[in-house]
């Protein structure tokens, strides 16, 4: 098992380790979420999906599913 | 003679980008339809210095170069066909100052495209208050490029922008990004292949192909693609897109962090207080649902006021009219044909500026992707998404901006079941409809201690009703349509901002204009085509009609007005539309109408507020200006001719309600569903299953009740 955005709590920040292409849309590449980068769980909606994060200064919401696929490292 | 230039305004949402295009063109500016599809074209005109006029298109939101929904294809077929009328002499890209990073990804790309380019950072009003400093000069030096700092909310640097629009002739076109690093040899076959293409152009229109499927209308373009030269699979490129992403925020990031200071200690900031709140489990969805009750209270309310002074204004201009104008058949289409007409039309726009008055704030606060959020989770277990929210909730004031606002939804077949199933939400013009039927055989009672108006749950009842099948359709969709999809669901959750006054102003204004352009010229054409075929016919027993009447009452004291009242309905039964009525009336006759409502329910298929209207022509009421009282009064009287009784008795009234809570009459509708479509196949399923549901409903019910 390893450790994905998924599991982060909320107010948590990780860095960004690495993804497999196919599985994340390029938007959410777009938007900065590039390996290198902070995410912080901002907080997830009621029933847990989809989730709230900062991802570099950018605010935004993803499902569940995909933050499954981001794979992350603790920060500091 | 002035020279006109072309503007492209291209930039992420919420940047303010229309803020800006507002501050450009102010009023002197039109919303239009790309060719063949329904995505709005904002045009407007800005004067400049030295008689030179820009032409300024605000292209829709979008954050890359990378086609995922049909917005941001026409961003990327604006910039690559060099043919097009639209085609940008200056491409303006608008950034704001706290989300610069994101904003210059899409400019790195326009630079490739080598379009002169104007970087303007809006929002520059908070740089003090946020602490943000930057290092404009040598910013403009790495990107190439003239830069404006701009704050399209205080009205600050619009004077600077314009200048620079003026000087484009001194802005260079070279890019700032190599994007052939990621494959230095497949960019080099491109090159080589076509050697007078601009690479950059190539690859997008390559990449275009494999992720959106071919929009592509350019002939240009088409040649290209004949060509034969190293195909890549679709999971390849998708692979070196990701990578160009990866090597434009590495050039991104080693300039911001030259000549970008910010001061983080300010983080913390109302947008996280504000989001505990409004997206709490408990008082989240009690504020959605409390903003929700405004809005429905202000559209059925508020507007009822202003809706009954245009009522009584028109009802007056059409008594004036054929006061004062000769007697003929012209005054006479002028007064009941196309004043009650245009009346019909005119009626609705309070109701449709409540609810985009609503929408704008909504939009323009950043509270509206709040609600996605939200509501993602419950509509994702009907194959729905959270986006699909905002349209259902829309169609219950009109299906047709609500069918208009899914273009947002990237994924095609989740767009596809929202429109498919919108028209099933309780739409405004079906409001008249139920009110009258509603206060007709629902008694007008208080039940559970007086708590409870009879009437009022009935109709709350048929909101339920409509909102429901069309959740339940969307899922019965999802599971039987055969088509795949890319489920991802990315969003922006914007900071949040007090809304521009001039922006709310006018988008109500557009979107009032939109409707009482395109809706109301079907809902006019109707009213005269529907008084043409009342007030004409054939045959003895229409012209004749008033010695045939005249005779047949001989001596049984009538007074004048009852009489002409007896001439008016017999001329409507041989009339050309009581042929067409009394044709169809078998077919309703299971469902409890009589060849009148047949009628009403005919027109109605042109847009379901005529059936009022229609009652009220056919039931010969002297209409003064749709008063209901006697509208109703008339109905009530009216008798069933097979089975006795009144005509619209409870069995009649539940399978007519349930006939138009189910029934697609709506010909605006069906024609935005075919554009938003591309063909007739599903505004054509649509009408058939729909209707069909609709009758046997109708039918059921009146075979049970009666």
């Amino acid at each position: 098992m390893s450790y994905t955005i998924a599991h982060l709590r909320r107010g948590e920040t990780a860095i960004i380790k690495q993804f497999n292409e196919i599985d994340v849309p390029l938007k959410l590449l777009e938007m900065g979420c590039l390996p290198g980068n902070q995410v912080t769980m901002m907080q997830s909606a009621p029933f847990r999906d989809p989730i709230y994060l900062d991802i570099n200064g950018t605010h935004l919401a993803i499902r569940r599913e995909t933050a499954q696929k981001i794979i992350v490292e603790p920060y500091g | 003679m002035g020279k006109s230039i072309n503007v492209s305004l291209i930039g992420n949402p919420n940047t303010g980008k229309t803020s800006l295009f507002n501050r450009l063109t102010g009023l002197n500016q039109k919303v239009g339809n790309y060719p063949g599809i329904t995505v709005e074209k904002k045009e407007g005109i800005c004067k400049l210095d030295r008689g030179l006029k820009a032409h300024i298109l605000d292209l829709p939101g979008t954050y890359s170069l990378n086609t995922t929904s049909l917005d941001e294809s026409i961003v990327v077929e604006t910039l690559l066909n060099k043919n097009s009328k639209d085609f940008p002499d200056v491409a303006v890209v608008v950034s704001d100052i706290e989300n610069l990073k994101r904003n210059l990804l899409v400019f790195t790309q326009i630079k490739d495209l080598e379009i002169p380019t104007i970087l303007v950072i809006n929002m520059a009003d908070r740089m003090e208050r946020k602490a943000i400093s930057l290092d404009i000069d040598q910013m403009e030096q790495e990107l190439n490029t003239r830069i404006v700092l701009v704050s399209a909310r205080r009205n600050q640097g619009i004077q600077e922008l314009k200048e620079a629009i003026t000087d484009y002739k001194k802005l260079t076109s070279t890019p700032c990004v190599n994007a052939s690093v990621i494959d230095t040899e497949y960019f080099e076959s491109l090159r080589n292949t076509y050697p007078n293409q601009l690479v950059y152009k190539l690859w997008l229109v390559i990449t275009q192909d494999v992720n959106f499927g071919k929009l592509e209308r350019n002939r240009e373009l088409e040649d290209l693609k004949k060509h034969k030269f190293e195909v890549k699979s679709e999971s390849d490129l998708k692979r070196m897109q990701h990578k160009e992403t990866v090597v434009r925020y590495q050039f991104i990031n080693g300039l911001l962090k030259k000549v970008l200071k910010v001061d983080v200690a300010n983080a913390k900031d109302l947008r996280t207080r504000l989001d505990r709140v409004l997206l709490h489990k408990v008082w989240g969805y009690l504020i959605f649902f409390v903003i929700l009750f405004v809005i429905f209270q202000a559209i059925y309310d508020w507007s009822t006021y202003p809706m009954d002074w245009i009522d009584e204004a028109f009802a007056h201009l059409s008594s004036y009219v054929s006061d004062v104008l000769p007697a003929g058949p012209l005054t006479s289409l002028l007064s009941e044909g196309i004043i009650s007409g245009l009346g019909g039309i005119v009626i609705f726009i309070p109701q449709i500026a409540f609810l985009f008055l609503f929408i704008a704030i909504l939009e323009e606060s950043g509270y509206m992707s709040r609600v996605v959020f939200l509501m993602d989770h419950i509509m994702k277990r009907f194959g729905l998404s959270g986006k699909s929210v905002v349209p259902l909730v829309s169609g219950t004031a009109c299906a047709i901006p609500a069918v208009m606002a899914t273009r947002n939804i990237e994924d095609w077949k989740e767009r596809l079941i929202t429109i498919l199933v919108i028209p099933f939400t309780t739409c405004s013009a079906r409001l008249p409809v139920y009110l009258i039927i509603i206060s007709l055989v629902i008694p007008d009672q208080r039940i559970l201690g007086g708590a409870v108006n009879l009437q009022g749950l009935t109709l709350m009842l048929l909101y339920l009703l409509g909102f429901g099948t069309a959740i339940f359709s969307a899922w019965v969709l999802n599971k039987v349509l055969p088509l795949q999809r890319k489920a991802f669901f990315v969003m922006e959750m914007p900071a949040y901002k007090l809304p521009m006054f001039k922006n709310v102003v006018i988008t109500v204004v557009e979107k009032t204009k939109s409707f009482v352009l395109g809706a109301g010229k079907i809902i006019m054409a109707i009213s005269i085509v529907l008084w043409v075929l009342a007030s004409y016919g054939l045959g003895d027993q229409f012209t004749q009609a008033e010695e045939i009447v005249t005779e047949q009452y001989a001596g049984q004291g009538l007074t004048e007005q009852e009489l002409d009242q007896k001439i008016a309905s017999h001329q409507l039964e041989y009339s050309f539309i009581g042929y067409i009525g009394k044709g169809i009336e078998p077919a309703v006759r299971p469902l409890g109408y009589d060849w009148k409502i047949g009628i009403a329910i005919l027109s109605s298929f042109a847009a379901r507020e005529v059936f009022v209207g229609t009652l009220a022509t056919i039931y010969s009421v002297e209409s003064d200006g749709g008063d209901e009282q006697t509208i109703k009064k008339r109905m009530a009287a009216e008798q069933n001719p097979i089975l006795g009784g009144p005509l619209f008795n409870f069995a009649s009234g539940i399978s007519l309600l349930l006939f138009y809570a189910f029934a697609m009459q709506c010909m605006s509708t069906l024609a935005i569903v075919k554009r938003e479509t591309n063909g007739w196949k599903w505004p054509a399923l649509q009408f058939f299953f729909m209707t069909a549901i609709a009758y046997f409903a109708a039918l059921g019910a009146f075979q049970l009740l009666k």
